[in-house]
């Protein structure tokens, strides 16, 4: 056991931790702060296996946009301050799917790669991202363009029907 | 790894140890002198003294105001939600500490034997890592104005997150130049890459302008400088802090040291985003020019004046704003950032490109011409055939006001008439009925 | 990569945090305590206060579009700047594609515009 992957073990067991919170607390923006830690975990993570610019990336578009754009629509709607019963139904059958899938998998990853050694690539440095993304990937980025457009537009024609087309 | 950059991460632990905590102390330090300066400044400018009675000249002044806010009570009101009142003022401190972490103050020197550049740390995606900062900061901002469970704290949250994440748009923009020629977005290499002077070729003249890019790409940091006010709220842009509007914005309800918390991230984001301007467009820790000439100003710890001036002279401008400019409204303010700031970055950044781009390539005349005329016909395209709806909302100015006192036809906003004839005052008519009798009986 | 260049941040991290936990755990117990109905309920410059009813304060759905097209542009800026730092190796044809995207996303914007999202009134 190397530092590194004491690391990685102690932010995937955070992101396990905060992500189980996410679902389980029955106060709705205290949901979304554990949704940020579960996400700098993640981002941690990222760090820790050398793709420095994607950890950043992540704290900069999820912590930083994705979070605050669902905390906004919270708000928007209902943010009651305490906590909410409606939020907590059992479902069992689901939890147990879920779990279920979610434990499943995990075990599939364990086996599949318990032996393999996997050596990490080159860092994800922004100039080796960038030349990658401008040349091997072209038509996925401008794709990327094309779905930022139909979603810009879906979430105006979806908010603002009052604003029609003057 | 980047080879330039194998010099940070390599300092003995007590070094670490000490530079944090004189990054910290700096900050702390920064903090109060600010708070200070722009009293004692905005003083001046209203030809008053400011604050002169605690220490020398009042320099003591915000240290005995932090101490006082200490032991004032802290008050929970009763509606709010606990846990996420007491952690925002955290959030927000935490964050501004934390981006000033890969400003660099300084070249290497020597302390007690062991080499070490004058800079916490660098790392490739340096500038990054301040910007991920200034968005947490927001959660701070968000939260704490929804937890106080009262209705302006609230709203002064929500429109100061919004104003935050509109003008973090136009800054993370302004950026992509100094990126672009610095070809990294590590602090210190940036500052390396203003090291030279660059030769600029005007008309026939050749002009020396220094490297900084402040010169270099004047778009860039007058966008850079605008984002920067309206993030850190600051004066004009202080919306959320509104007093007619929203009492004092999403910190309505704290008190002692939670106010003082949120108070101090307020001054280290405004230390951070002048740090940071030094750092990416005049010049970093270098010297100016002319004390540039002398061969001993760039080396050694003198660099860590010349940081601090520089920081303080952009704290000042900060202050002059506040004493100059009354505040938008916000709709101005939004409109400005969304429509004017956003467009002209991403227009400058094309630009800019477009011109790089023919400069480095062997491209035949044609090809430099589609190269630089296609973006300017697509511009200009557009900006022909922008559909104009401001045109049927006619801005009829003072002139326009109908008979019912009203500008701007029955849509417009009810104003008191302006055509109002002032009745005399009592005291007036007194005065002018004496004069008339006076005369009428010299004349009967 | 290693990561020895992130220990000063995770220390000024931690010692930032440790300040405004211990200020803000220490400020109950330094400042007095004055028990008062009136000081704890929503500040609303002394009348009485009316405070949004649990579940009803809905707020204009401007602010959503507003960090809509934030996470838009934020995107675009993430794209930008990996593109900005190699720069110089890709050319005019990373040239040309950063065109293509940069109006494909300023399409939607200007629609934005057009509707009317980008007005605050």
């Amino acid at each position: 056991m190397t530092t590194a992957d004491l690391l990685l073990v102690a932010l995937g067991a955070v992101a396990v931790g905060a992500g189980v919170l996410v679902v389980s607390t029955r106060h709705i923006v205290r949901a979304g702060l554990w949704l940020v830690v579960n996400l700098l975990a993640v981002a941690g993570c990222y760090l820790v296996l050398a793709a420095e610019l994607v950890a950043w990336v992540q704290v900069l578009l999820y912590v930083g946009a994705v979070v605050v754009l669902l905390l906004f629509a919270v708000m928007l709607t209902r943010a009651p301050i305490g906590a909410s019963d409606d939020l907590d139904r059992p479902r069992w059958p689901g939890a147990l799917i879920g779990g279920g899938a979610g434990l499943g998998l995990a075990a599939l990853f364990v086996s599949g790669y318990r032996w393999s050694r996997v050596d990490l690539p080159s860092p994800g440095t922004a100039t080796a991202l960038g030349e990658q993304i401008f040349t091997a990937w072209v038509l996925p980025f401008e794709v990327v363009g094309v779905l930022l457009l139909a979603a810009l537009i879906g979430a105006i024609v979806v908010s603002r029907p009052d604003i029609g087309s003057r | 790894m980047d080879d330039k950059l194998t010099q940070f991460g390599q300092d003995v632990w007590w070094l670490v140890l000490a530079k944090v905590l004189l990054v910290f102390v700096f900050l702390v330090l920064m903090t109060l002198f600010a708070i200070w300066y722009e009293r004692r400044v905005v003083a001046r400018m209203q030809v008053r003294p400011g604050p002169n009675r605690v220490g020398p000249a009042g320099l003591l002044q915000s240290l005995a105001d932090g101490l006082k806010l200490a032991f004032k009570e802290d008050i929970m009101p009763k509606m709010a939600d606990k846990a996420v009142f007491f952690i925002a003022p955290v959030i927000s401190t935490t964050c501004a500490f934390t981006a000033f972490a890969v400003i660099p103050f300084g070249p290497t020197v020597s302390v007690f034997g062991e080499k070490t550049p004058i800079q916490l740390t660098d790392v490739p995606v340096a500038v990054l890592l301040v910007l991920a900062c200034s968005s947490m900061g927001i959660y701070g901002i968000v939260l704490g104005g929804w937890a106080s469970g009262s209705t302006y704290p609230l709203l002064g949250g929500l429109r100061s997150s919004a104003q935050m994440i509109s003008y973090e748009v136009a800054m993370g923009l302004s950026i992509v130049a100094v990126f672009m020629t610095a070809g990294t977005m590590s602090t210190s290499q940036i500052v390396d890459a203003q090291k030279d002077t660059q030769t600029l070729t005007l008309g026939g003249f050749d002009l020396t302008v220094p490297g900084w890019y402040a010169f270099l790409l004047i778009p860039s940091f007058l966008i850079y400088a605008i984002a920067a006010v309206g993030e850190t709220n600051r004066a004009p842009f202080d919306l959320p802090e509104a007093e007619s509007e929203l009492v004092g914005g999403f910190h309505t309800e704290y008190s002692s040291l939670k106010f003082a918390l949120f108070f101090l991230a307020e001054y280290i984001n405004m230390v951070t985003v002048s740090g940071l301007a030094t750092t990416l467009f005049l010049g970093g820790w270098r010297a100016p020019w002319p004390i540039s000439l002398w061969d001993g100003a760039n080396q050694g710890w003198w660099p860590l004046l010349w940081f601090t001036i520089k920081v303080l002279l952009l704290l000042f401008v900060f202050v002059w704003l506040r004493g100059t400019l009354p505040r938008l409204r916000y709709d101005q303010f939004m409109r400005f950032g969304w429509k004017v700031l956003i467009p002209l970055s991403l227009l400058w950044i094309l630009t800019l490109a477009g011109i790089r781009v023919v400069q480095g390539s062997d491209l035949t005349v044609q090809a430099r011409l589609a190269v630089v005329g296609g973006p300017i016909l697509v511009a200009l395209a557009i900006w022909m055939f922008w559909p104009d709806k401001r045109k049927a909302i006619e801005d009829p100015g003072v002139h326009g006001v109908d008979a019912a006192g009203r500008i701007g036809g029955t849509e417009g906003f009810p104003v008191p008439p302006l055509n109002l004839e002032v009745p005399v005052s009592p005291r007036a008519q007194r005065v002018l009925g004496e004069r008339e009798t006076v005369s009428t009986s010299k004349e009967s | 990569m290693s990561l020895s260049p992130y220990i000063p941040i995770v220390g000024l991290f931690a010692l930032g945090a440790g300040f405004a936990l211990f200020s803000v755990a220490i400020a109950p117990f330094v400042g007095p305590r004055r028990y008062n109905r009136a000081k704890l309920d929503a500040y609303e410059c002394g009348i009485e206060p009316t405070p949004q009813p649990i579940g009803g304060g809905r707020f204009p759905v401007k602010f959503y579009l507003t960090a809509m097209l934030f996470i838009v542009f934020d995107i675009e800026i993430i794209f930008l700047y990996p593109w900005a730092v190699s720069f110089e190796a890709l050319g005019v044809f990373g040239f040309v594609e950063m065109v293509l995207f940069i109006i494909t996303v300023f399409v939607a914007y200007a629609y934005v515009w057009r509707r009317g999202g980008l007005d605050w009134d």
